[in-house]
């Protein structure tokens, strides 16, 4: 039985066995890329996504637990790189490699959808989960607190 | 004698280097071009091709994996081609001999040598181009080629004429390529040294950056790999029948390194492989364990055959006749690369062609061994290189390339190859281990008057690339020597074969020999009673880059005043990849728990091509030598890793990364590496650091309670 869940605004129909976890689902029967694998166990955080709007670990996420919820991947945030997080992320030439910035972008999102104003510590606890191999730690900090002066500029 | 590893690889191994300048065009990059380009695309040398519709592409002949060639790899043509950033795109090289790496003599990304090897090469190959251009406009306009200037893709003449690359290119590629151009004064560049954006972050921040792991190709199938628990093992029977029976499985397969399940998908394929019963011949590999692989390293120092890596007047002699003497062991352990995306390849072969797409940081020799492993020629092999989600030296490897090409033609379809990251950790090419045993004497005026450096650890480079048993590897006596005056020196190295694959890690033996080098030199200071910056400034003679670094990185850490309460300092120093670098750590330690509250670093690397990119090098390989400085080693027990994921080989999280200040130096020297020096230089100064808050010295990484208990 198909599993219905909306991917980024959309309705859409997933076929794949319900124990299969979301991220296999979202990138190889739905198609898109920007969600990556890094454990399958929940400790890296590069597979984050939203699902009615908290962040998930779509590695530990069955495809049947999404029915008739909201999921929203990297691509949601904009394809031509207009939400403050990706800009403040470019302006602060955050990623290297890249691989786990995806993952990133999607627990700073969900902070600042919560906080307009984070602490040190709120980013801290918010970020914690998400591993990057390159050491781009400091500057995501730096561009997390650039995109949430922007987003209650513009509230 | 100072053996390079530039003379070594260039002599011994594969391909030969020199500076090649690009003469020849690879057939390949044409193919890959038309792809990406509108029109025709011509070709004016092996680093530029200009389409009609003026799309100006530059290639890069090195692997994007984090350090930023895609950017600066193209700057340095764009600066000579006399061309904007914002109208150019970029496309990574093919494996072809013209894009070889003089430095380490293959088309390799690694050793810290993609600036270096392509500094004068890169920018001789855009201006190169800008002749061309220049030229064919001036035979155009019937007039002298000195009337004519090439500005920002359009080249000017006499009498307000102009013409874009685009519509010169045509000619221009037919144009011999002068062999003889002026290279700019750098007073003169516009965009080299500059901080520019990189071109490839637009596409890593709304998921369209292509790794690995994203590939497709039509008809493609998915494998999973069940390999050996114990590494080297191999397969003696297995039953796939439950596997063969589970949902979307097309097939199971032997390979050379184990039991393959291909499916429709991933996650089908991963979900059979859980169900093959194997059984292996584990092979020697299983009587493998870490402590007994440190006592075979300890009776090998004492026993085996020495190398001499350099000697200086007789130490031992001088050891032999002191009364003030200083003798320390040091121990470093495995470590895993631990790339943030698994290794994974996708190979289609059939009808005797393979193409290979993919991860990789040595092109060339993904090409050789996937030949030598299917029976075909290397110009049978088509390969492209997608971003690398991180390389680190492991992407140097090729066992998942040909892994995924031996799928491929098992099944006869493309198949995407995906590790686990329990397959990642438990069968890398580990960092090997080491011991280091040190002595010194010290004089009447406490300055050393003799030492003696002995290494013992495995061979990397016997493994890769052949090198002969009982000869000197180069990339195990990096950053031996280090540059304090000490009238009689002897360094030797030992080599043992512990039994398990080891390969290169970021900074190589940099961070070996760095971290036994500067905790000894700190621990003489200590015997001396001396102030640890002040002795090895006392130390450095007339090595003026040496100084500075040093005498920088302790003004911006106020190592002269007193560090805030409960927190201590410590300092380190080194040249590595023609860079030269300190650093200084402040930390508190709280119940034998390490917290790193803020690392200076200076560096000196000569001249700089993107220092925005310089910087978040050094915050990287800070970070990534931080990991390992506290938390990380691979252990081995009945022949297996015991470490499986992130949980028990844990790499630095956001809250435990400090502010790190770095400082570089502005400098008219030829440039140095930077990917990697700082991996090395971060953990002996984290030691010293503990040593000046408990009194006690660590010699053994990582600093875990454990250690620092022990200690």
């Amino acid at each position: 039985m198909p599993t219905n869940f909306s991917l980024n605004g959309k309705i859409v129909s997933a076929k794949s066995a319900g124990d299969t976890p979301l991220l296999w689902v979202i990138r190889d029967e739905l198609g898109l890329n920007g969600t990556k694998f890094g454990c399958g166990i929940g400790q890296c955080g590069a597979c984050t996504v939203h699902v009615n709007g908290a962040p998930v670990r779509s590695c530990q996420t069955p495809l049947s637990t999404v029915e008739g919820k909201k999921v929203a991947t990297v691509e949601s945030l904009s394809t031509n790189n207009s939400h403050p997080l990706q800009k403040a992320w470019i302006a602060h030439e955050v990623p290297q490699c890249g691989y786990c910035q995806s993952g990133q972008l999607m627990s700073a999102a969900a902070l600042l959808t919560s906080k307009q104003n984070p602490t040190d510590a709120e980013i801290q606890e918010a970020m914690d989960g998400n591993l990057c191999r390159c050491g781009t730690y400091n500057r995501i900090r730096a561009a997390i607190k650039t995109a949430a002066t922007e987003m209650r500029n513009q509230a | 004698m100072k053996l390079s590893r530039r003379e070594f690889l260039i002599n011994t191994t594969v391909a030969g280097g020199g500076l090649v300048l690009g003469f020849h065009v690879p057939e390949l990059i044409k193919a890959v071009e038309k792809t990406l380009v509108a029109g025709t695309v011509h070709t004016p040398n092996a680093w530029v091709h200009i389409a009609d519709d003026n799309t100006v592409t530059l290639i890069s002949a090195r692997s994007e994996m984090g350090q930023g060639v895609y950017t600066s790899m193209p700057m340095l043509i764009a600066e000579e081609l006399n061309i904007d950033l914002a109208k150019i795109k970029v496309v990574i090289a093919p494996p072809d001999p013209v894009y070889t790496n003089a430095l380490l003599g293959a088309q390799i990304t690694g050793g810290s040598t993609s600036v270096r090897d392509g500094w004068e090469k890169l920018r001789i190959g855009g201006a190169q181009v800008r002749t061309m251009l220049v030229t064919a406009a001036a035979n155009e306009w019937k007039v002298d080629a000195s009337q004519c200037r090439a500005e920002n893709g359009e080249v000017f003449g006499p009498g307000g004429r102009k013409a874009t690359y685009g519509h010169l290119a045509e000619a221009a590629a037919k144009l011999p390529v002068p062999k003889d151009v002026v290279l700019k004064d750098p007073k003169d560049f516009r965009i080299v040294g500059k901080p520019v954006h990189r071109l490839d972050t637009p596409s890593k921040v709304n998921g369209t950056a292509e790794y690995g792991i994203d590939v497709k190709l039509p008809g493609m199938v998915f494998a999973s790999l069940e390999q050996c628990p114990v590494i080297g093992g191999k397969v003696k029977s297995f039953n796939a029948a439950k596997a063969q029976a589970m949902p979307g499985v097309i097939d199971v397969v032997e390979i050379s390194d184990g039991v393959a399940v291909v499916a429709s998908s991933y996650w089908q394929a991963r979900k059979a492989r859980e169900v093959l019963s194997i059984q292996w011949d584990e092979g020697p590999g299983a009587k493998l364990d870490t402590a007994s692989m440190m006592a075979g390293i300890h009776a090998a120092a004492a026993t085996a055959k020495v190398i001499s890596i350099k000697k200086t007047g007789d130490a031992a002699a001088v050891l032999a006749g002191a009364t003030k003497t200083v003798k320390a062991e040091y121990e470093l352990p495995y470590l895993a690369h631990a790339t943030m995306e698994p290794m994974n390849f996708t190979a289609d072969f059939r009808g005797g062609k393979c193409l290979l797409i993919g991860p990789t940081q040595f092109q060339q020799g993904a090409q050789g061994a996937v030949a030598a492993a299917l029976g075909i020629k290397p110009e049978d092999i088509t390969l492209k290189t997608t971003f690398l989600g991180g390389g680190f030296g492991r992407r140097l490897e090729l066992d998942f390339i040909v892994q995924a090409a031996q799928i491929s033609r098992a099944v006869g379809k493309p198949v995407k190859l995906l590790w686990t990251r329990e397959d990642d950790m438990g069968h890398d090419y580990y960092r090997p281990m080491a011991l280091h045993r040190m002595a010194a004497a010290l004089g009447a005026d406490n300055k050393p008057t003799a030492l003696t450096f002995q290494l013992t650890s495995q061979s990397v480079t016997q493994r890769a690339f052949g090198l002969a048993k009982d000869t000197l590897d180069p990339f195990m006596a990096e950053a031996a020597v280090a540059p304090y005056a000490i009238p009689n020196a002897t360094h030797d190295l030992v080599i043992h074969d512990t039994g398990l694959r080891v390969g290169y890690w970021r900074s190589v033996s940099h961070a070996l020999n760095a971290f036994a080098n500067e905790s000894f030199i700190d621990e003489l200071a200590a015997v001396a009673k001396q102030d640890p910056y002040a002795y090895r400034l006392s130390l450095l003679g007339s090595q003026p880059r040496f100084a500075n670094v040093l005498k920088l990185a302790a003004e911006k850490a106020g190592w002269g005043s007193a560090p805030p309460a409960g927190r201590s300092r410590g300092i380190a120093l080194m040249e590595g990849y023609d860079t030269y670098m300190a650093q200084v750590a402040e930390i508190s330690v709280e119940k034998n728990l390490i917290k790193v509250h803020r690392i200076v670093v200076v560096a000196d690397l000569g001249r700089m091509v993107n220092p925005d990119t310089v910087e978040a090098q050094i915050h990287s390989s800070v970070v990534f030598g931080l990991s390992a400085t506290l938390h990380d080693q691979i252990t081995l027990k009945n022949g297996r890793v015991e470490q499986t994921n992130f949980h028990d080989y844990p790499v630095l999280r956001l809250h435990e990364t400090p502010p790190i200040d770095v400082v570089l130096v502005a400098s008219t020297e030829k440039p140095g590496g930077i990917g990697e020096p700082a991996t090395a230089l971060v953990g002996p100064a984290v030691a010293n650091a503990v040593f000046a808050a408990t009194g006690k010295r660590v010699r053994k990484l990582p600093l875990t309670p454990e250690n620092i208990a022990r200690a």
